[in-house]
């Protein structure tokens, strides 16, 4: 017979994904999830108390010496038992998170309770889609727009025309990178069918390789890039964003790193600040039950068609939801409407 | 008959007595099987002629945990461990004296063969003053085989106080399980009562300071005059006692020191410190150094007149204990990024409080929607207040005029 509390949490098992804002370590995060599942877990009523056998001195005076003490036995509740000397129920959840990210970052974030799941989901070849947000004219040391500037430059001559140039060249250097990675020999029939559909993915240990890069608003000095990559850190994509100013003759910062997607988990299912409670997290688990299970089962995780349909029909309701139109939803929107894993090679424009 | 072996007397005695010894972990192992194979041989006598003594002795051999800083008592043990040279020693206590147990020690072999036949019958009066040691363990990691049979314990427990968190901190334990309820626990509570706590609050109190019961009386009434003294009223003291539980265990020197300093820094009058510091008593705890920090942080840094710091300290008095780094944070933010003149934030203090991300949030909000306007004289103003106590759905409704799921999905882009 279970109690309430072990059923709670049983149902508190599984991934879900997380908004975190910017700002915040992932590790704070963590924290605030599993202080908020203790709590929800220590507010179940506790086991009842064992009753103790205690003998009761039932005597005319005092019960001292006198010869006809007569002790009665009762059973009482031991206070050994009462929850302010037993503690609470549970002291920890196990809460990992998945592919972290940095305090500078913001976006998606995988979280749960998932013995075992979210090293599956770390360790397989899920991609996760970025936005990078940069401003040309400046350059610092660790390529963020809050640290120390080392130099400043002019970015007149740049044009949206040079710009996509030089993402398709860092695509086209990535596309080697991720064929070489996924030592298949494309001489072959069947390597030639996965790339064709975009399944090529790196084996093994592989530096973090792009397999999509585009850029959506383009507005000297800021502009914005569309980023899909495997086994990346954050660092490493402020550092792209630099290197794409080096390429244009200029400088670039990152102003913002958001992620819009890590791996099955998209923005519309993630939860923000105010649903990290318990009963917002368990329906989030129970949605992404599936999901969970196909992780665990396979191991490896590969997008399949029919979570892309559910996911495009979301997307469809918030389009029509969104009362103003303003650019920056709309790109919100455009972001999560890939629906393959396919590399992006078409859908850049004017590529030559 | 013979009596076993050490008992536990740490409930019943009083602190300095400590007539509960602690033998060696080595040793506690060894008597612990010679007890064992006593038992095995010898058990009738004891359980049977007394009823009330249902319970086998065991002594475990656990590690010391809370007790290990006793009192040196002279130790009525001998430790002699070797099985054919144990004495004995029949010590007979009257069951009456609870108070003092002495600790018996072990028997020789040879006087088995004297010892009468545990079938005897004995007179009332020897069946009286039979004394079976209590089950207790002499140490333990916790304090749950103590609590049943501890006076202290029980009561403190019906008090409400979170035993649990206590033992874990150090020492604090034994410290509880040593207590004279009658003697020690009984008359501060009286005294707590008397300055006005309530009895629902008493608990947390002493979940929170536990070593209010070791302060001596005396003190802790030439504390409360002198509080009395300086003109904070009854009802005040017992506010503040509640709010910042280590209040009282804070000697007279110091707590003058404090008042005097913030009633000299702050340039207030004595009405108006004696306001600050019962809504917040921790400003009397804690080390002046932060509070002075943060003053001139607030002087220098931010720049802020002298009566602006006045006014924002007794409006919100947290910011003199916050956490510098945070409130430069929000007020860059809120100063730089949102623009709000000095004035205006001297006028509502209470943004200094806030979270940040909170106010980040919503003020990218507005900006996004275009109604971030926190000037008074413009039209569509927004006081900061507004903007930050207001729950997110009467945020979004009045003054956003959006709706929730929109403030959320504004979120995800940020």
């Amino acid at each position: 017979m279970t109690t309430q509390a072990a059923r709670l949490f049983r149902r508190m098992d599984g991934l879900f994904a997380v908004y975190k804002p910017q700002g915040v370590h992932w590790k704070l995060i963590r924290d605030t999830i599993e202080s908020n599942l203790l709590k929800e877990l220590n507010s179940c009523p506790p086991p009842a108390p064992q009753l103790a056998v205690k003998f009761q001195l039932l005597s005319s005076g005092e019960n001292n010496g006198s010869k006809d003490l007569i002790l009665s036995p009762s059973m009482l509740p031991s206070l050994a038992d009462h929850p302010l000397v037993t503690g609470p129920q549970f002291h920890k959840v196990h809460v990992g998170v998945g592919h972290r990210l940095d305090a500078f970052s913001s976006g998606v974030l995988g979280v749960g309770k998932g013995n075992g799941v979210l090293e599956h989901l770390c360790g397989s070849h899920v991609t996760r889609d970025y936005t990078l947000e940069g401003e040309f004219g400046r350059a610092t040391n660790d390529f963020s727009h809050t640290t120390r500037v080392i130099e400043k430059s002019t970015y007149d001559h740049v044009t949206q025309d040079k710009l996509e140039r030089v993402l398709a060249m860092i695509q086209g250097a990535n596309q080697k990178a991720l064929i070489m990675y996924s030592q298949m020999d494309l001489r072959t029939q069947e390597a030639y069918e996965l790339a064709v559909k975009g399944l090529l993915y790196p084996h093994g240990k592989s530096p973090p390789i792009l397999t999509g890069l585009r850029c959506i608003h383009f507005n000297p000095p800021h502009f914005t890039l569309e980023v899909r990559c495997v086994n990346e850190t954050q660092k490493y994509l402020r550092k792209l964003i630099h290197e794409v100013g080096l390429e244009l003759r200029t400088s670039a910062v990152c102003s913002g790193v958001r992620r819009t997607r890590d791996g099955p988990f998209k923005a519309e299912n993630a939860l923000t600040r105010q649903h990290w409670t318990a009963d917002c997290i368990i329906q989030a688990i129970a949605h992404f039950r599936k999901t969970t299970r196909k992780i665990r089962k396979s191991g490896m995780y590969r997008q399949t068609a029919g979570q892309l349909n559910s996911s495009a029909k979301v997307q469809e309701q918030i389009r029509s939801q969104i009362g103003q139109s303003d650019q920056i939803s709309q790109e919100h929107v455009e972001l999560t409407s890939p629906t393959s894993d396919r590399i992006v090679d078409g859908v850049t424009p004017g590529t030559g | 008959m013979h009596l076993c072996r050490r008992c536990v007397s740490v409930l019943l005695s009083r602190p300095l007595l400590s007539a509960a010894l602690q033998p060696s972990t080595h040793t506690l192992h060894q008597r612990s099987h010679h007890i064992l194979l006593q038992h095995s041989r010898v058990q009738p006598p004891v359980h049977s002629l007394t009823q009330r003594h249902s319970r086998e002795t065991w002594t475990p051999c656990g590690r010391r945990n809370l007790t290990d800083h006793q009192a040196a008592s002279p130790d009525v043990y001998n430790n002699k461990t070797d099985l054919a040279e144990r004495e004995v020693e029949k010590h007979i206590v009257p069951f009456e004296n609870l108070n003092v147990h002495q600790i018996s020690n072990q028997e020789s072999l040879s006087d088995i063969v004297v010892r009468p036949s545990p079938l005897q019958e004995i007179s009332e009066e020897e069946a009286v003053q039979i004394q079976v040691p209590s089950a207790l363990p002499p140490d333990s990691f916790t304090l749950k085989p103590y609590v049943d049979k501890s006076e202290t314990l029980s009561k403190l427990v019906q008090l409400g106080v979170n035993l649990w968190e206590l033992e874990r901190r150090p020492n604090v334990g034994s410290m509880l399980v040593r207590l004279d309820f009658h003697a020690d626990v009984a008359p501060k509570l009286l005294f707590l009562k008397d300055l006005g706590v309530e009895e629902s609050k008493l608990g947390k109190l002493l979940t929170k300071n536990p070593f209010i019961l070791t302060e001596s009386l005396d003190n802790l009434e030439a504390r409360v005059s002198y509080l009395k003294a300086k003109k904070f009223s009854q009802q005040s003291v017992a506010v503040m006692v509640s709010k910042a539980p280590y209040l009282l265990n804070f000697s007279v020197e110091r707590l003058d020191n404090r008042l005097g300093f913030f009633q000299q820094q702050l340039g207030l009058s004595a009405e108006k410190t004696r306001n600050v510091v019962t809504r917040l008593p921790k400003l009397l705890c804690g080390s002046l150094e932060p509070i002075k920090e943060n003053l001139k942080v607030c002087e220098l840094e931010f720049g802020f007149r002298g009566n602006e710091i006045q006014h924002i300290v007794t409006a919100v008095p947290k910011v003199l204990v916050a956490n510098k780094r945070k409130l430069t944070q929000i007020f860059d933010f809120v100063h730089n990024t949102m623009d709000v003149p000095h004035s205006l934030i001297a006028k509502f203090p209470q943004v200094l409080n806030a979270k940040f991300l909170r106010i980040k949030e919503r003020h990218l909000f507005l900006e996004y929607l275009g109604r971030a306007q926190y000037q008074p004289s413009q039209p569509n103003y927004i006081s900061l207040d507004r903007l930050v106590f207001l729950p997110d759905d009467m945020f979004c409704s009045d003054v956003a005029l959006a709706t929730l799921e929109d403030f959320e999905r504004f979120q995800k882009t940020l």
